[in-house]
């Protein structure tokens, strides 16, 4: 137990939770709004799969990493886009055209790779861009909070940027009261004149905006290139860590938190020789409890209402 | 004159045609040969007895998930947990296929019931979930896929492993417990003949026996069925142990039908799969049949494509993210079925 102790109360450890956390809290910030909006954008892998790639790709032809990651949101946009396009327009049940994008995405991205670099595992071949790490001044030169929270990605700072604007955009601003009441009772906003599709679109754009931020960090910052399959189930967790933060913009981006450090805790206990396999599934296994929790004391609260009212 | 209970039929064969469109178009763009690839594309798979038998070898997996998935999508349960059942029950099996020794009927026969069982426990839990407390099937089935497939990589790399083998697969099945093969020169197997029959037990469950009507109507509406007098927490998980029953089938007869030894170290897909399945038969099983079979024979192609030509197999995943698209898009060509209607009312 004492290694385990020392592996975990380093301030390596507490900066690696850090940067395994930014593409999870971007993506479960992406889950959060079109949640709000009472849309469940199980894309979410899909889409930062797709970003990924965009921005090696991007950033590879252009030389400029910055335009990589334009591309990488752009296309990720884009992608969110066609989900929007065919469930609001078409009425294609939103789950399975989440389903269809991952599946896109997962055999799509392979296909445009053996195109453009004859390579179908990883991107090697082109020289794609980095965004840069950033020192803090100040901040850096603190014991023990400098060598945890400075020296991270570029995006690692935006991601905890991002909760913020999350933050103020749901709670304080016109069209973050408007997606909250098209998810809360679609008629009722519909009633008074807002627009439940625009605000659709609007929640689902700005889901996959996030989700590939998340994307992109993963070939321009967590790796320097794409790998088949990369994100690895990130996009689920995502989703997992929103729906266990119960749809709150703190909840979420500390149950984010909680699957980052759960997740370096996976590399970390390798030491302990408890196969990594298992210590994989924790995160999904805490969601299940989590949601169980949840669903129980739901349940529980409504009966009561029930038997007051018969009373 | 097409009528508009016939639309359903033509709006599916318009989905497939637009999806192999498509298909065209990509292979048109990428192929230095495109016309050489379409043909490799659409004919090759028919051209040997040895491809045909590839067909029906990749039918049957997706006959068993999509089987499963349209019983589950009948009760209205968006629950794509099959992926993960099959993958485990594949594993369980495995471990008995391996560990037991027992005449060459009763190895099998053992090895895939203890998988199938397996998959109906599993996905009870889901079921139970929902049922009783309303948690959202569709995140705990997402979940336990993955959990599942943690414990089963855990046992593959940990207790079944083969050190002698240069790869990450397990030890040799005991020859008793693998399934036969139907046909010389090809690698169908008995399992051809388990999932019809099983196909056929599901339509008459569903069609002809109160059960299978109070899971339609559940999924019609579960509410109004509750009102109407059924116990909707019990058909749920009664729908939730016969697909996890299935799906479980489905992986461990994959398994013992065409492997030697277990071998899967990421998920197979399958259970995703069976959710295009499903779709596309339009939650019917006598329609999984044909569907399987034209996904099935699609994905052939498309190997056989990659082999024999400049275009990689992976452009199927974008032609089926199409046919998901289009299939479930309730709106696509609806203004077709409400001018056939108008019509229909004029005539009448």
């Amino acid at each position: 137990m004492n290694s385990l102790l020392d592996v975990i109360l380093t301030t390596d450890f507490a900066f690696s939770v850090l940067r395994v956390t930014t593409p999870i809290l971007f993506a479960a910030l992406g889950a959060l709004i079109s949640n709000r909006a009472g849309i469940i954008n199980i894309g979410m892998e899909g889409i930062m799969l797709v970003s990924a790639l965009a921005g090696v790709i991007v950033s590879a032809y252009t030389h400029s990493a910055w335009v990589g990651l334009l591309g990488a949101v752009l296309s990720g946009t884009l992608i969110a886009g066609i989900l929007a396009f065919f469930t609001l327009k078409f009425k294609t049940h939103i789950i399975l055209g989440g389903v269809a994008i991952n599946m896109f995405a997962s055999g799509g991205t392979v296909f445009i790779l053996y195109l453009l670099s004859g390579d179908k595992g990883s991107s090697t071949s082109l020289a794609s861009k980095v965004l840069p790490s950033v020192q803090i001044p100040l901040l850096k030169d603190i014991p023990v909070l400098g060598p945890i929270l400075s020296g991270h990605h570029i995006l690692t700072y935006f991601s905890i940027l991002s909760v913020l604007v999350v933050y103020y955009l749901l709670n304080r601003t016109p069209l973050g009261l408007r997606i909250r009441s098209v998810g809360e009772n679609p008629h009722a906003a519909q009633s008074v004149g807002v627009s439940v599709v625009r605000i659709q679109y609007t929640a689902l754009l700005l889901s996959g905006f996030f989700a590939s931020l998340g994307g992109a960090y993963m070939s321009m910052g967590y790796l320097s290139l794409f790998t088949r399959d990369m994100v690895a189930g990130r996009g689920w967790i995502a989703i997992a860590a929103e729906s266990m933060g119960r749809s709150t913009t703190v909840g979420t981006a500390l149950t984010s938190l909680l699957f980052g450090a759960a997740d370096a805790l996976s590399n970390a206990l390798q030491v302990l020789k408890i196969p990594a396999e298992l210590i994989a599934t924790l995160p999904y296994v805490a969601t299940v409890v989590g949601l169980i929790i949840y669903a129980v004391s739901e349940t529980r609260k409504k009966n009561k209402k029930l038997k007051t009212t018969v009373k | 004159m097409f009528r508009v209970k016939y639309f359903e039929a033509v709006r599916t064969a318009a989905v497939i045609v637009i999806a192999l469109i498509i298909a065209f178009l990509i292979i048109s763009l990428v192929s230095d040969q495109p016309l050489k690839t379409i043909g490799i594309f659409l004919l090759e798979p028919f051209s040997t007895k040895g491809h045909i038998g590839n067909v029906i070898e990749m039918a049957i997996p997706l006959m068993f998930t999509g089987l499963a998935v349209s019983l589950l999508f009948r009760a209205n349960m968006f629950n794509l947990g099959a992926e993960g059942i099959f993958y485990f029950s594949g594993v369980v099996a495995s471990v008995l296929a391996i560990h037991l020794s027992l005449n060459s009927w009763l190895h099998p026969l053992v090895a895939i019931l203890a998988g199938s069982l397996t998959g109906a426990l599993l996905s009870a839990i889901p079921g139970i979930l929902k049922a009783k407390w309303n948690a959202n099937e569709l995140v705990t089935s997402l979940m336990f896929n993955n959990i599942l497939f943690g414990v089963g990589l855990y046992l593959l790399n940990y207790h079944l492993r083969d050190a002698k083998a240069f790869a990450n697969v397990s030890f040799k099945f005991e020859k008793t417990a693998q399934l036969s093969k139907l046909f010389a020169g090809t690698r169908i197997h008995t399992g051809l003949i388990i999932v019809l029959v099983l196909i056929v037990l599901a339509h008459l469950f569903l069609y002809r026996t109160k059960w299978g009507y109070e899971l339609r109507m559940t999924g019609v509406n579960r509410e109004f069925a509750r009102y109407s007098g059924m116990k909707t927490a019990k058909v749920i998980i009664l729908v939730h142990l016969i697909a996890g029953f299935i799906a479980g089938m489905g992986g461990s007869v994959e398994v013992l039908g065409m492997y030697s030894r277990f071998q899967w170290t990421s998920l197979p897909g399958y259970g995703l799969d069976g959710a295009l399945v499903a779709m596309l038969a339009k939650n019917n099983p006598l329609s999984v049949i044909v569907s399987a079979l034209f996904l099935a024979y699609i994905r052939i192609g498309a190997d056989l494509m990659a082999r024999l030509s400049d275009v990689p197999s992976e452009m199927i995943s974008i032609i089926q993210a199409v046919i998901i698209l289009l299939i479930s898009a309730e709106q696509f060509l609806k203004f077709w079925k409400n001018r056939m209607l108008l019509k229909e009312a004029k005539e009448a």
